[in-house]
């Protein structure tokens, strides 16, 4: 390929006006401490300049985002796990471990069936994939917006069932809908899987 | 107690050398350091970003706007690995950084830093060949850089040492014909026998090389700076010392895009930050150079009017002057630091073909003209 090079005047090639234009450029830039649009509307509460000072500005997380995987409770703060272990089967890394409860069930409330005696997620493991999310028949684990995990030790990044339950906490996303007038119904759950089975077009 | 150390230092002259040293070591390095954040800060700033803001008095939460920077950086640098890598050629790989470093802080033995503090010239060397002595030790500092590209055994690095050589034989020449014509001018006989009161014991027995004669030439007033006198001199000589620093636009034996680190690719730990300490040590020197040759060193010629007696002007008496003269020097010095660091965001890198071509079919023929016109001049108006 055959460049074109602009013809220079003997002025430009003496080099000086690009130079006096870079130091236009960057003398602007410098003291230019407007804020930067990527911020939308937020603007106002961002530093000037590009940079995020992180831990005091963060980001707003996006709805749908994928962060770290926590088990949530029902509205009546109950565990919605039944340790049916499909999440323990599907995920890629192998990053969650679930001891089931055995014959005693462990259940904590009258008619709960069961419910996990340990209930592990590795966060050092976990590729945020979402498959735990998308497998779970009981719509107990979900993937919040939490993305700054972090830790002095490898242990520590190794979340137990209370410090998942905590961290989930009550899923209002998940039981939103089933909400009138401030009663709660109770579980329904597989409603929204009901519901999607019956959008589908019929083939017969 | 104080006639005791001034008999000590009287029977041992080697002593206050020593502190010079020492003192001039301690100015140096935290400059070094803090020249280092300057480029952080100010390239970030023109990126618009903002920069290192967070590090300040270690252990607590006082932020300082960063000044605390070097420290962590230093300490940083300190609990690295040492790591060597195999194949290279060991001894050369440990000489390099060091040949690199040293000539950068030599250079600082001939500069006249201030004027008096006491009796004694604040100046370690008062060679009379100043000027000489220092190109040929500023030139050493390229033979570092040569050598861990040779030893590191490597190709970016070998590379970048290449090209380091290329870029000396470039610039090398431009640079000290650039500076022929201020000492035509400076190392005039006449206007030293002219000059009076302290002057006459600043330059006494000083031969008409000697970097303090020319800094005494331009004392008068703010037009007789070589600046002003000697503009294209001046120009010529500010790009060669930014391809002597290896400085955007000439940094052609480091150029990070291309050459990974270029010549320090393989080194880690403290022998990297003796390059690097050592690359900015090179740029406070060239400073200096250019504000004793150019910009009439420690003296600030306010004029009549503001500074009747040349408090700023006339080589100190008393100690307080001393130390403002000393100050004035290093405020000179960090004006050409923030050009400088100013300039590596602003211009992109030049091939080395380029440079070459402009140091010897640019730079070269400029300067020779320079002289002639110079020469042209004097022997008109003498
Ligand atoms: S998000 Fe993916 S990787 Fe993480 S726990 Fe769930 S299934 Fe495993
Ligand atoms: S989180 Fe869901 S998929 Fe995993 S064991 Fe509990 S109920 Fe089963």
């Amino acid at each position: 390929m055959k460049v074109e090079r602009a013809k220079l005047t003997w002025f430009e090639r003496l080099y000086i006006p690009s130079i006096l234009n870079g130091f236009k450029v960057t003398l602007r830039h410098f003291f230019s401490w407007k804020r930067s649009k990527v911020y939308g509307d937020k603007q106002s509460s961002y530093s000037a300049k590009l940079t995020m000072q992180y831990p005091e500005e963060k980001w707003p997380v996006p709805d749908g985002y994928r962060g770290a995987p926590y088990l949530v409770k029902d509205e009546d703060a109950n565990t919605k796990c039944v340790s049916c272990q499909l999440c323990e089967f599907v995920c890629p890394p192998k990053a969650i471990r679930i001891t089931p409860p055995g014959q005693s069930g462990e259940a904590d409330r009258e008619g709960a069936e069961k419910m996990p005696k340990e209930f592990d997620i590795n966060m050092l493991r976990c590729i945020y994939c979402g498959f735990c999310q998308e497998v779970c028949p009981e719509e107990a684990i979900y993937l919040l917006k939490d993305y700054a995990i972090t830790g002095e030790n490898r242990e520590e990044l190794i979340f137990n069932k209370e410090k998942l339950l905590s961290l989930g906490g009550e899923d209002k996303r998940a039981y939103a809908h089933h909400t009138q007038d401030g009663v709660t119904e109770g579980i329904k759950k597989w409603e929204k899987k009901t519901q999607e089975a019956k959008d589908q077009p019929a083939f017969h | 107690m104080l006639n005791f150390v001034t008999e000590i230092f009287s029977s041992y002259p080697w002593l206050i050398v020593l502190v010079k040293v020492l003192g001039v070591f301690a100015v140096i390095m935290p400059m070094v350091a803090y020249s280092v954040m300057a480029e952080r800060r100010i390239s970030a700033l023109i990126q618009d970003r903002i920069g290192p803001n967070r590090v300040g008095i270690p252990f607590t939460r006082v932020k300082l706007l960063g000044l605390g920077q070097p420290l962590a950086d230093g300490l940083k640098s300190f609990l690295k690995e040492d790591f060597t890598p195999a194949y290279v050629k060991r001894i050369f790989f440990w000489l390099a950084p060091a040949v690199a470093m040293i000539p950068s802080f030599v250079v600082f033995a001939v500069i006249p830093f201030g004027s008096f503090l006491g009796a004694q010239k604040m100046v370690i060397a008062d060679l009379n060949v100043g000027i000489l002595f220092t190109f040929g030790i500023v030139s050493l500092g390229v033979y570092g850089i040569v050598l861990a590209g040779y030893a590191s055994n490597s190709k970016y690095p070998f590379l970048g040492g290449i090209r380091s050589s290329a870029q000396m034989i470039s610039y090398e020449i431009a640079m000290g014909m650039a500076v022929v014509p201020v000492f035509m001018l400076a190392a005039d006989s006449a206007w030293q026998s002219n000059l009076t009161g302290t002057w006459k014991g600043y330059l006494d027995g000083v031969g008409l090389l000697n970097l303090s004669s020319v800094i005494a030439y331009q004392s008068d007033s703010f037009f007789s700076w070589m600046i002003f006198k000697q503009p294209i001199a001046f120009c010529i000589f500010l790009v060669a010392i930014f391809a002597e620093t290896n400085r955007l636009p000439f940094d052609m034996p480091e150029s990070e895009t291309e050459l990974v680190a270029g010549y320090n690719t393989e080194y880690s730990s403290m022998r990297f930050a003796l390059f690097f300490m050592g690359e900015y040590a090179a740029m406070i020197a060239g400073s200096a150079l250019m504000v004793v040759l150019f910009c009439g060193g420690w003296t600030l010629p306010l004029g009549a009017t503001l500074d009747p007696n040349g408090y700023f002007s006339t080589p100190a008496d008393g100690i307080i002057q001393g130390v403002l003269h000393m100050v004035v020097f290093i405020m000179k010095i960090a004006v050409f630091l923030v050009l400088m660091i100013w300039i590596r965001w602003m211009l992109p890198r030049f091939r080395y073909d380029q440079l070459m071509n402009i140091g010897w079919k640019r730079f070269l023929p400029v300067s020779l003209a320079n002289i002639i016109l110079t020469a042209i001049v004097l022997w008109a108006t003498a």
